[in-house]
């Protein structure tokens, strides 16, 4: 990519969300057999990485609402958004603090993005039932986010090193 | 620039915190995992936040819960089925049925959810099984 204008960022960023939709929907012919709802291996958040070093917060954070929002309409359940949403905002803010203001490593970043989504939407989960007992899951959810946060991570680092060429990374 | 972004190498902070969050992850899932050996007493029904009612364990029962539905404000009905001293969802009118693929449950702190529903099922021990009060 020679030149990067408004129109070559609005067809990546295009891009990347229907990567990120593709994302989501693999995640739905794969049901974790765990006695946990929302346990998810959060390969959406590959996606939203890349952008999120590549070409930026703004246009990361893009593509990581309007993937939530679409796969809720997408793929059917349009009730578990508003959890996904907690889980995706507070994850993008959580990221994005460890990354620019903090400077960790992208495998911390990832981490750290998979835990705080998973507690995120157990938080508000919790809220909605008006109950503390989920928080009986939190274990689990921990443990997950932490290590599919690991593999995306580990799979993001190497995807940007490889499209560096695309802009340079921010 | 690259060392800015920090791509290629972890640095000590980042092992620092990885390793605390490692660490947090083991000492939760031990938790999890014996904190909840005890044999409940009684299976606590709540919906909405408000309790639906307390059933003991030892006694098998058919217990349909009902609830409002988020989507629409309909009337929903979630199965509960108490047997051989565990409870288990076995049916429910809601759009994932996760709380139907949650396994059956026996032991204090363990959970049933239905969060379309907000119907939570948890085991509570030998000390709430004074007050055995069937509202429903």
């Amino acid at each position: 990519m020679r030149q990067r204008n408004k129109g070559t960022t609005a067809a990546l960023l295009g891009m990347m969300l229907a990567l990120a939709l593709l994302c989501s929907y693999i995640e739905t012919l794969l049901p974790l057999p765990l006695p946990v709802p929302g346990i998810k291996i959060g390969l959406a958040n590959l996606v939203v990485l890349t952008a999120l070093y590549l070409l930026g917060a703004k246009e990361a954070f893009a593509v990581s609402l309007a993937r939530i929002i679409l796969s809720g309409f997408l793929f059917g359940n349009m009730f578990a958004v508003v959890y996904s949403l907690a889980g995706g905002i507070l994850s993008f803010c959580v990221m994005l603090l460890l990354k620019q203001v903090w400077k960790y490593h992208i495998l911390t970043v990832s981490v750290a993005g998979g835990i705080s989504h998973n507690l995120g939407q157990l938080l508000v989960a919790a809220l909605v039932v008006e109950n503390a007992n989920l928080l009986y899951y939190m274990s689990v959810l921990f443990f997950s986010g932490l290590a599919t946060g690991a593999v995306i991570g580990l799979i993001s680092r190497e995807v940007i090193l490889r499209l560096n060429e695309i802009g340079g990374t921010k | 620039m690259e060392d800015r972004i920090q791509l290629r190498k972890l640095n000590k902070k980042d092992v620092v915190l990885l390793l605390l969050l490692v660490g947090a992850a083991a000492a939760l899932l031990a938790w999890f995992w014996f904190g909840h050996q005890e044999k409940g007493a009684m299976v606590e029904v709540t919906v909405d936040g408000e309790l639906y009612g307390t059933y003991p364990l030892k006694e098998n029962r058919e217990i349909p819960i009902t609830s409002q539905t988020s989507r629409n404000g309909k009337e929903a009905v979630n199965y509960l089925v108490i047997s051989d001293g565990s409870a288990d969802m076995v049916q429910a009118d809601c759009p994932d049925k996760l709380c139907v693929r949650q396994a059956a449950i026996s032991h204090v702190g363990e959970t049933i959810i239905c969060l379309p529903n907000r119907v939570v099922v948890t085991i509570t021990g030998e000390e709430a099984a004074l007050t055995d009060t069937t509202i429903h």
